[in-house]
């Protein structure tokens, strides 16, 4: 039965039915739990947004709270991945990748190719990305470009409910190592989901809209605006195709370049900083393998090469906006085709 | 009453879940005499797009439906009355006349359109419509669900008790097939029906559904009224195996689309939500495992394992053979097995989803056959 609930909800039940179903799966963190080994009510926190509250109830010990070393756990999540379980490790923000890459990038991404296909390395490293949640510099980055660039990574943004159990629930299954990204400010969107078990495959874009003019790909948060920008656009008779990513590695390039084939205008936003992310690379992509398409430039919708600001008006401007989509939608259709891109 | 001879033409409510509908075209110009079956206009919903067709006669004195425009469920889209109607009445009908209320409070939630039955093959989710006549029972097909009938459903409840249900392994029913043969999907079924106490029901079956009803006709023969066999199973060997395999095997939008344009003779109204809807069934855990069982047991290497025709013809049940000309899954003239004994019909411009193509004739078809068999 499919009812409504919200994306923290669908992380939230992904994680109990794989942890019903396999009883290798353990959940590890910073007050995913709360309170236990000490004085206090277990799982009174749940997360530090609560995510995970609840399954320490159900789960007992295999939830285990972890010292604020996220070098440690990290690397005892991919330790434990390399030895049979498949553990989901909770960065809370991803921006915390800093101080336990080398146990990311070095070691669990490189531990297939190293031992000759031997080990596999099953663990999710899951938190949150993106701004608009007034975090400040340290806790809001969309660092996907970072992940995206190590081979042996897989990587995930979901943009909503439905697509974050299915995705999450393949992440545990999957036998590499899985990065999961979750936008903060879309943990409250709501949207049908299925009570049962679901895995959606990697490596499969959703196309929500259907247009002929224009193509606009996105995931995560930009998604939305690029869907705000697309019903606006309607007024004025243009049609656009929306592409939402949902894994970043691997990538579905057939559905790109098939929408970009038919419409000859591309847009890709990303909310990451403007160079060498997802934007450049798709923009690439499509140069080189559907130049012959092309009908006007490539444009490209990012946040700008600036930390994300504090100050809320700024942190406002900061994350690409329908209207900055949009106003990119038009270059690509004015008569000369695509115009210099003018920071926004 | 003059009311009685101004006929409102309003938005159909065509399943359990459309809440509204847009008109995309008017296929009938004001002041044009309208028959029974006449095609009115199109309507596109989030599923589908389909025509709406007369289910009255008179002149079509007002459209009032505007094409590009949303419309919620039973409202006012156009007037029929008979030429002699003064223009002020048919004004006064459009200004009183009143969107009635929902049968069912939130029916965006479609919380109370379905129920689900405790039955030895586990949960089944299922839809009951209509209170009075016959009990009948809609058996979809393989890979299908209880949706399959949006067209049909509500038509055949006007006269009758209608159930529609998901077989095991399918839509929102339990997922696990204890035995995927005819036999066992029978079975299921009947415990399906015990669950909800109706003893003798209509069979209706498309497809696969057809070849579980004549199953059970032969096997509990007491619990079936009539046949109603829609491009149904089991009546030949032959099947497009090409299309069972693809439908088993396709994970995504890409690779499903073009095997579901192969049910429709038009190809078009293989929408993206129809296509969604589908990659979502498929993607739940035990789906993939339930259609590789039942393509196995039932068209293993490309030909339909059993052939019920003779039995069937052999058993006098009431039955009805209704197949799209146009079928590319299987062929229309397996309908020529019952030729002799059942009453065959094979409607132009439809594939093998008939009942949603040319869902007001076949709708006419199981109506009249019913009524008869009752």
């Amino acid at each position: 039965m499919s009812r409504k609930i919200s994306m923290k909800q669908a992380i939230n039940e992904a994680l109990d039915l794989e942890m019903r179903r396999d009883p290798t799966v353990i959940v590890m963190g910073e007050d995913i739990v709360g309170g236990t080994g000490a004085q206090g009510e277990d799982d009174a926190w749940g997360g530090v947004l609560g995510v995970t509250k609840g399954l320490y109830a159900k789960h007992g010990d295999r939830l285990m709270d972890t010292p604020l070393s996220e070098s440690a756990y990290i690397g005892a999540a991919v330790g434990a991945a390399a030895c049979g379980l498949r553990p989901v490790a909770e960065l809370m923000f991803l921006d915390f990748m800093g101080v336990c890459f080398d146990q990311i990038f070095n070691q669990a991404a490189k531990f297939r190719y190293m031992f000759g296909g031997k080990a596999e390395t099953p663990v999710v490293i899951r938190g949150m990305v993106g701004a608009g949640f007034r975090a400040a510099a340290q806790h809001s980055q969309m660092l996907t470009p970072l992940f995206t660039h190590i081979p042996g990574l897989k990587v995930v943004c979901p943009s909503n409910a439905y697509d974050a159990k299915g995705l999450l629930i393949q992440s545990i299954r999957d036998n590499d190592p899985v990065i999961f990204c979750e936008h903060k400010n879309l943990y409250g969107l709501e949207c049908e989901v299925p009570a049962e078990s679901y895995a959606i495959p990697f490596g499969e874009a959703n196309v929500l809209r259907d247009g002929d003019d224009v193509t606009i790909v996105s995931y995560g948060l930009t998604v939305h605006r690029a869907m705000e920008a697309a019903a606006t656009l309607v007024k004025d008779g243009t049609e656009a195709e929306v592409i939402d990513l949902r894994t970043l590695s691997p990538i579905d390039w057939d559905t790109i370049v098939e929408s970009v084939e038919r419409t000859g205008r591309l847009v890709v936003v990303d909310e990451a900083h403007p160079r060498c992310n997802l934007a450049t690379d798709i923009a690439a992509f499509v140069g080189q393998n559907a130049f012959g398409a092309l009908k006007a430039g490539i444009q490209m919708v990012t946040a700008p090469h600036t930390p994300v600001p504090f100050a809320p008006s700024l942190e406002d401007l900061y994350v690409p906006s329908a209207d900055s989509i949009a106003s990119a939608v038009k270059r690509t259709l004015s008569p000369k085709g695509a115009s210099p891109r003018i920071a926004a | 009453m003059l009311n009685e001879r101004i006929k409102p033409i309003v938005m159909p409510k065509w399943g359990l879940s459309m809440s509204e509908g847009k008109v995309t075209g008017w296929l009938k110009r004001p002041g044009s005499t309208i028959s029974i079956g006449d095609e009115l206009l199109e309507v596109e919903t989030d599923k589908i797009t389909n025509v709406v067709e007369a289910g009255e006669t008179g002149v079509l004195r007002r459209v009032l439906g505007e094409p590009g425009t949303v419309y919620p469920v039973k409202a006012l889209i156009a007037v029929l009355a008979d030429p002699d109607v003064p223009d002020d009445d048919i004004d006064a009908f459009i200004s009183a006349y009143a969107v009635p209320a929902s049968e069912d409070d939130g029916d965006a939630e479609a919380g109370p359109q379905y129920h689900t039955a405790e039955t030895p093959a586990g949960t089944i989710r299922y839809a009951k419509r209509g209170e009075t006549g016959p009990t009948v029972l809609l058996v979809h097909g393989f890979g299908g669900d209880l949706d399959n009938w949006l067209f049909t459903i509500d038509a055949l409840a006007e006269k009758a008790t209608v159930y529609a249900l998901d077989l095991p392994g399918h839509g929102q029913s339990n997922k696990q097939i204890a035995d995927p043969s005819l036999s066992g999907l029978s079975k299921a079924v009947l415990g399906f029906l015990d669950a909800v106490g109706v003893e003798r029901a209509h069979f209706v079956g498309h497809s696969m559904g057809g070849a579980v009803s004549m199953r059970t006709a032969l096997d509990a023969p007491g619990r079936v009224a009539s046949l109603s066999l829609i491009a149904s199973a089991g009546l030949g060997e032959q099947i497009d195996h090409g299309y069972i395999q693809g439908f088993v095997g396709a994970t995504s939008r890409r690779d499903l689309k073009p095997v579901l344009e192969t049910l429709f003779a038009d190809r078009g109204l293989v929408s993206r939500q129809m296509v969604d809807d589908l990659l979502k069934y498929k993607r739940l855990d035990g789906v993939d495992e339930a259609l590789r069982a039942l393509s196995a047991s039932l068209f293993a290497e490309g030909r339909q394992a059993s052939v019920l025709a003779s039995g069937i013809a052999d058993a006098r049940t009431p039955t009805l053979v209704v197949w799209g000309e146009e079928d590319r899954v299987i062929p229309a003239d397996h309908a020529q097995a019952l030729a002799n004994t059942a009453q065959v019909a094979i409607l132009p411009g439809a594939g093998h989803m008939v009942q949603m193509e040319a869902a007001g004739k076949v709708n006419a078809l199981l109506k009249d056959h019913i009524a008869k068999a009752d």
